[in-house]
């Protein structure tokens, strides 16, 4: 066996990749990369500037990527895992993360009026009740999945219905404005750091996630409960609780998503913050490969379409592709992608390439 | 029987599956006006026949006819099987309990796009009454009871011409008088010419309504008898393929078998009453000791131990664990107690199928070491290849997907994620099901190992054989009770067979 494995030829090798989860998404930002690389080299220039405050910063489309990515990679970690455990999506996180940047700039706000002229709490407390607030909601939504067996999409509609109002609510309909630039921090640049702040976020959760799933058994536990609920639960495993408890961590990952939201611009448009996020989260998870319907999952693959996502974005806007049209383009993109990906067509490029390189794979055979 | 027009007729049918020979040339007539039961036990090919007939799957062998005719028809696809005059009514209901009657009746067989109500209505009324079907057509389907459920999907079946109708396990969630109001039909539906398929696990019910008797196992078949000439007792011998005639020389087990067994009990339950359905029951099992659940299919013989287990909830009694009163609330209740158990439904309660061999077995241990406690993955390999050499388990590699392997090598893995949790009692319900015979030896010779090694062990297994080489005390169970126990002795296959039979006859 060990043998062959050694002899195995390129059609192969490329049958087997095809197959990797991770392909697709590599293969996209591959070929965005090519792309970008003819059509215009200059699209990876990266150069040192200045900001209006006088403080270096490195700019260029990479930089772009990066930063305007780190609110849709943190919740395609969420997304990956909900969709993993419940089979299903939660849609309700743009509603939510509006929620998140309401009660940040509430608590921030104090007493003191929409317009404070210094924050009434640290940045801290506000983030940490936002959390809290987030993953209220992700309980509820998870109980309703987990406990009630409502579809997930039908559970989560309630609160991407309701989220925006709700955060409309919470800051009785004004529109706070927070002065102190250190809240913009978190959104934009820590004086003297050069790369965006929200880059350093998005990598201190890819970390986080990393280490819990090295170090823990949410990854086995969520795969299980998401390929075979029953037998799971024969194996001694709680399927509600493991699907209601990534509703939580979801959650969770909204409210940092938030805090980035709302720290870009230290003030919050309840109907446009955060729109159709959840659409482009389910995208993330869909182009890395995961199967939407639950079970195994790949992290990397989910994180990576996020950035893919992004990317492609970014080269749309770069060929002036007027915005209204975007969403059009990105549809296109996204259809062959994902058909791509589609495991059915997946194992129809596999035999293609073995066919193409028969005399390796009669060897193999 | 006289000279019936036959109406169906399957000759030299195979089937198979990779690695497995599902049917193997069986031939099956159904003739104008009778009620054929289709007998035998798991994997005897009673579903895969009909499978066959109904053109979810495709015959590999054999012929089919339907009527008079001589030509063979093929059958590709359930609707062509519809076309053909042959109708199925499933277990499951599988109409919508969301529309009303008539609308179950016609859906999906209106022509054009237009939709005559009123005449629709009209018609469904008729057969209806016609049936004595005590339904509304306008009533919703949901708003009945499951039996007139049943019955209008079988007048849907009927009102398609049918020839030939199949009815799979129809009265399995219905109550007694539901089931008189089905043979009715039954009846009033053979009268009128209808050649009906029954299958079903209730013997008394086959004995109440059926002429004749077609009897499968392991996938090949044993005859068709009228039912006269097939009292209980020989139809449950044929069923699980002993003769009574060979019944003298049954070998006898080790020394000491027959013996009482000292001490405390490993587990003991006392009146444990599981909330399936099944009668409260008292079982205890000590060390070194393998014993078995027997009875036919749907006796209750997994609903006792998914109940000890806690895989069902139980609404009253005991369970005692080396004689200390414990409370078994759930699955992890019972693997903390030392308690393993392989559940019937491979697939649905055993295998997790995309994940590696290596991440199945060693799921369970892992649940009960603890979340924040993973096994590194070069533990997890040792433990997987351990599990792999000592059970000869042929995977490509620890990281295949248990899916990809065949039937026997799944029960393997399975079976060494119990081991590796080290219970002390562990419980393997049908183990043998649907795996090759070398496979099946293998496990029965395990399981006495295990019980050399002072392990307690209860093995459910449909072939009474297994049971009587491998248990040294047998319960058994007959409709959802518990009607004997056997030990030394009285374990003869005839005994056996008698009091699953039950009965008079």
């Amino acid at each position: 066996m060990a043998k062959k494995n050694n002899k195995k030829g390129i059609g192969s090798i490329f049958a087997g990749l095809f197959r990797n989860q991770i392909f697709i998404p590599l293969a996209a930002l591959l070929i965005l990369v090519v792309f970008n690389l003819i059509a215009d080299p200059s699209f990876f220039k990266i150069t040192l500037g200045q900001n209006n405050a006088g403080d270096p910063i490195l700019s260029g489309n990479i930089m772009t990527i990066l930063n305007n990515a780190s609110e849709l990679a943190i919740l395609a970690i969420g997304m990956t895992l909900v969709t993993a455990a419940s089979g299903g999506q939660d849609i309700s996180v743009g509603a939510t993360i509006a929620i998140a940047g309401s009660v940040i700039l509430r608590i921030l706000c104090g007493a003191a009026g929409p317009r404070p002229e210094t924050m009434q709490a640290p940045i801290i407390v506000a983030f940490l009740i936002a959390c809290v607030v987030t993953m209220l909601f992700g309980a509820f939504n998870g109980a309703l999945v987990a406990y009630f067996k409502i579809q997930p999409m039908v559970a989560t509609l309630i609160m991407f219905t309701a989220g925006r109002s709700i955060a409309a609510w919470i800051n009785n309909n004004q529109l706070p404005v927070i002065k102190d630039v250190s809240f913009g921090y978190f959104g934009n640049y820590i004086p003297g750091i050069p790369v965006p702040t929200p880059v350093f976020i998005a990598i201190l959760c890819m970390i986080i996630i990393a280490l819990v799933l090295k170090f823990t058994n949410l990854g086995l536990y969520v795969q299980s409960v998401g390929i075979n609920s029953h037998s799971s639960r024969l194996n001694g495993l709680n399927p509600e609780f493991i699907k209601f408890i990534t509703y939580v961590i979801m959650g969770l990952c909204v409210a940092v998503a938030g805090l980035i939201k709302v720290s870009r611009i230290s003030t919050i448009n309840y109907s446009v913050i955060a729109k159709d996020i959840e659409m482009d989260a389910i995208l993330a998870v869909a182009l890395g490969g995961n199967a939407l319907g639950g079970g195994k999952f790949s992290m990397t693959a989910s994180i990576l379409g996020a950035y893919v996502i992004q990317f492609l974005t970014t080269t749309l806007y770069k060929f002036e592709v007027p915005s209204d049209a975007l969403p059009a383009y990105k549809a296109i993109v996204v259809i062959i992608l994902v058909v791509m990906s589609a495991p059915v067509v997946r194992e129809k490029f596999g035999q293609l390439w073995k066919k193409i390189a028969p005399e390796k794979a009669v060897k193999e055979a | 029987m006289g000279e019936k027009k036959t109406v169906l007729k399957m000759r030299g049918i195979c089937k198979y599956f990779p690695g497995v020979k599902a049917l193997q040339n069986v031939d099956f007539t159904l003739r104008e006006g009778e009620i054929h039961a289709l007998m035998g036990e798991n994997g005897a090919g009673k579903s895969t026949l009909i499978k066959v007939l109904t053109g979810v799957y495709q015959k590999d062998e054999g012929q089919i006819f339907i009527g008079d005719s001589e030509k063979p028809i093929v059958i590709h696809s359930p609707q062509e099987a519809q076309n053909a005059g042959i109708s199925t009514v499933y277990q499951e209901i599988t109409l919508c309990p969301n529309l009303t009657v008539a609308e179950n009746m016609y859906i999906g067989r209106t022509k054009g796009t237009g939709v005559n109500w009123s005449k629709m209505n009209a018609n469904a009324k008729k057969l209806l009454d016609s049936l004595q079907i005590p339904a509304q057509p306008t009533q919703q389907l949901g708003s009945c009871s499951i039996a007139v459920q049943q019955m209008v999907a079988i007048a849907r079946a009927v009102d398609m011409e049918c020839k030939v109708l199949i009815l799979d396990e129809p009265t399995s969630s219905l109550d007694e008088q539901e089931v008189q109001k089905l043979f009715t039909l039954m009846r009033d539906l053979k009268a009128k010419g209808v050649g009906i398929i029954f299958v079903t696990h209730f013997l008394d019910q086959v004995y109440e309504v059926c002429d004749t008797i077609t009897v499968l196992r392991d996938g090949q078949l044993v005859d068709e008898y009228p039912i006269a000439e097939l009292p209980r007792v020989k139809l449950v011998s044929k069923m699980l393929g002993k003769e009574l005639d060979d019944l003298s020389d049954i070998k006898k087990h080790d020394d000491g078998d027959g013996k009482l067994h000292e001490g405390t009990a490993v587990l003991e339950v006392k009146q444990l009453k599981p909330t399936t359905g099944v009668s409260p029951f008292d079982f205890e099992i000590y060390e070194g000791e393998v014993n078995g659940f027997t009875g036919l299919l749907g006796s209750g013989r997994s609903e006792c131990v998914r109940a000890i287990f806690g895989a069902d909830k139980t609404s009253g009694g005991e369970v005692l664990v080396g004689g200390k009163k414990v409370k078994i609330n759930k699955p992890l209740d019972a693997m903390k107690n030392g308690v393993g158990y392989l559940a019937e439904d491979r697939k649905r309660d055993g295998i997790i199928g995309d994940l590696s061999v290596r991440e199945n077995i060693i799921l369970a241990l892992q649940v009960m070491k603890g979340f924040f406690r993973p096994f590194s993955r070069a533990k997890a390999e040792a433990f997987a290849d351990e599990y792999i050499k000592l059970l000869q388990i042929k995977t490509a590699s620890t990281n295949t997907p248990i899916k990809s392997l065949s039937g026997g090598n799944q029960q393997k893995v399975i079976l060494a994620r119990w081991l590796l949790t080290n219970p002390s009692y562990l419980i393997l319900d049908e183990p043998t099901r649907g795996i090759d015979v070398g496979t099946k030896v293998e496990i029965q010779k395990l399981v006495l190992k295990l019980a050399d090694e002072g392990k307690s062990v209860t093995f459910i297994s449909s072939e009474i054989d297994e049971m009587l080489r491998t248990c040294s005390r047998l319960i058994v169970m007959r409709d959802r009770k518990v009607v004997g126990s056997l030990t030394g002795d009285e374990l003869t296959q005839n005994n056996i067979m008698a009091t699953i039979a039950g009965g008079d006859k």
